[in-house]
């Protein structure tokens, strides 16, 4: 280090700890979280999808779905939900691209802050606009005859682990939205996983009326068993395997995804 | 600028450095280096590299070959300690459209891991300062393009790095914004900052600058101050503005033996030029030929060379052309 360098005390920079690394993730959440509240039109059709597809599955196309030992709207809500923060997380795709586009991403890279804040930040913002997505949801679940049936212990469960899918997905949306960097490419191709996950699932319909080439994949793919698991957290019955499965792909998908953001995000160039 | 020998330390040194984007050199062993407390510009069109270097320089790219440091530290090995001593304001303004004007600054400040108190009132200063008072609790999307200009400036300020990056600060401002925002970076680098500006303007080189390094295709292709990257030209520049268009290129050609160098066409301003060894006897001649074949002149005169032209002279093309800035390659 050259002499003239020691004169400015930034230039040994304050070491950075946890707690500076969280503070930073705090600011970047801030930014994030006001950025949505100041675009609510954006909020509003992550909720407006969902509740579309809620009303028309209850009311449209419900009628014509029977499901031996299930009312249909227990058998489809809690699919609804899941979709909802599936919807949510594709906004994490746009708003990275759309950071990385206007140059704040460089501006964010030069400073002396956590590498890790930035993203930890977005998707902690955007966990926190899922959930209240989820609560709107719930709310008109409720509203269309929609009843958890098990113990309150058991419905937070599945509630959680809703949450915790919709926060997994997140970085699947961060990586898509860092890999391909433009803002409307990052929409559609935000979409892709969404109806392939949520279509090919039990989510609408079981697995077993599907046709036989699709039902492998349909059935242990990671939004069937997530969904299974929290049907069977909010209506009782067997739980253990779809739960333990959905958990593992959760991690497995958070863990592979936060690795792979990352590594797109030290190597980002608009 | 220093009148007395002093002993300076290189703030930003650049050696041999190469960065290649597949097939194109964006930069092409580029050496250079800033003394403390100088204002380094790096002239060059679209596509020369400036972007690339200032992009390695502030850690966001590493490069393929060859150094460069910052304050001494190293970009590849000590980026985390670069980044609390520089900072980067971009022809891009990376200011937050959504947050108002303080916020931007506050999250700069407290992603600079400066303490709350300390941040606020920089970011209230600094608004001060930028003269965006009033617009400081407004959403970035109100402001016009040199307010963004100055808050992104401000944001990049608010650590007080001694080493500061400014890449094309003025670029699509109209000339009295650009006069603004020249004054206000003059200013603040008053104090000793060390500053790296990247421009395609010669007269923003000339204004801001100290030294010049000019950039072409990647490479160096000459270093001074204004004053001896003119002298390079050795002489003066002819200049010629004909009354009629259609006239242009005859006059052109009747000049051409006068000049050391082939005159240069301006159609836009019925003008050509061209680079002369001496002065006053290659003007009477000019007139002398002009005048016997009947031309029509608006003006005829002898000036000092701008940098315009020491930049066709060095490259063999005007600043304004140009391929893509690969830095940010698309």
């Amino acid at each position: 280090m050259t002499g003239l360098a020691a004169q400015h005390p930034a230039a040994s920079p304050v070491p950075l700890t946890i707690r500076l690394a969280l503070r930073d993730v705090g600011g970047i959440t801030k930014r994030n979280l006001l950025r949505i509240l100041r675009t609510p039109q954006l909020l509003f059709v992550s909720i407006l999808q969902p509740t579309i597809i809620l009303l028309l599955f209850r009311f449209v196309l419900g009628g014509a779905i029977h499901i031996p030992g299930i009312d249909y709207v227990d058998y489809v809500v809690p699919g609804i939900f899941l979709e909802a923060t599936l919807i949510g997380g594709m906004t994490t795709a746009l708003a990275l691209a759309q950071d990385l586009q206007a140059g704040m991403i460089d501006r964010f890279r030069s400073l002396p802050m956590a590498r890790s804040a930035f993203l930890a930040g977005r998707t902690a913002a955007d966990l926190s606009r899922s959930v209240a997505a989820l609560a709107v949801i719930v709310g008109l679940g409720v509203a269309v005859g929609f009843r958890f049936h098990n113990t309150a212990g058991a419905c937070l469960g599945g509630i959680a682990l809703i949450i915790g899918f919709g926060y997994a997905m997140t970085w699947v949306y961060a990586a898509i939205g860092l890999a391909v960097k433009d803002p409307q490419t990052a929409q559609m191709a935000a979409i892709l996983p969404m109806f392939v996950l949520f279509f090919a699932s039990s989510a609408l319909v079981p697995v077993a009326t599907m046709p036989g080439w699709l039902q492998p994949f349909a059935r242990n793919q990671p939004a069937t068993v997530t969904i299974d698991a929290v049907r069977a957290l909010f209506e009782g019955g067997p739980v253990f395997h779809d739960l333990w499965q959905a958990v593992a792909w959760c991690a497995g998908i958070f863990i592979a995804f936060l690795a792979m953001s990352l590594n797109l995000y030290r190597r980002a160039t608009a | 600028m220093p009148t007395a020998p002093m002993i300076t330390t290189p703030m930003i040194e650049v050696e041999a450095l190469t960065k290649r984007f597949r097939a194109t050199r964006a930069l092409d062993q580029v050496s250079l280096s800033a003394q403390a407390g100088q204002v380094l510009a790096l002239l060059g069109p679209n596509g020369a590299g400036k972007t690339t270097l200032v992009r390695v320089l502030t850690t966001l790219l590493l490069p393929d070959s060859g150094r460069a440091s910052v304050a001494g530290l190293d970009v590849s090995q000590n980026a985390k300690a670069i980044r609390s001593i520089i900072g980067l304001a971009g022809q891009y303004a990376s200011v937050d459209e959504l947050l108002t004007g303080r916020e931007n600054l506050e999250l700069a400040g407290l992603l600079y891991h400066l303490d709350r108190a300390v941040y606020r009132s920089r970011a209230q200063q600094a608004l001060e300062r930028m003269a965006l008072t009033e617009a400081g609790d407004r959403p970035v999307k109100t402001y016009s393009g040199g307010m963004r200009r100055r808050l992104d400036l401000a944001a990049s300020l608010i650590g007080r790095p001694p080493v500061l990056f400014l890449d094309e600060p003025t670029t699509g401002l109209d000339p009295r914004t650009r006069n603004e925002l020249w004054q206000l970076i003059s200013e603040l680098v008053a104090d000793g900052t060390t500053v790296l500006l990247t421009t395609q303007y010669m007269d923003e080189a000339e204004h801001l600058a100290s030294r010049i390094v000019v950039l072409d295709a990647g490479r160096v292709v000459a270093e001074g101050t204004a004053d001896q990257l003119k002298d390079r030209l050795g002489g003066n520049v002819l200049e010629v503005r004909v009354t009629h268009r259609a006239d242009l290129g005859k006059a052109a050609s009747l000049i051409a033996g006068i000049g050391s160098a082939p005159p240069r066409l301006d159609p836009e301003l019925n003008k050509t030029s061209m680079p002369v060894r001496g002065g006053p006897r290659e003007l009477i001649a000019a007139g002398r030929a002009l005048d016997d074949a009947g031309v029509a002149l608006d003006d005829l005169g002898i000036r000092r060379p701008s940098l315009d032209d020491v930049f066709l002279t060095l490259t063999g093309h005007a600043t304004g052309a140009g391929h893509d800035e690969s830095g940010r390659a698309r």
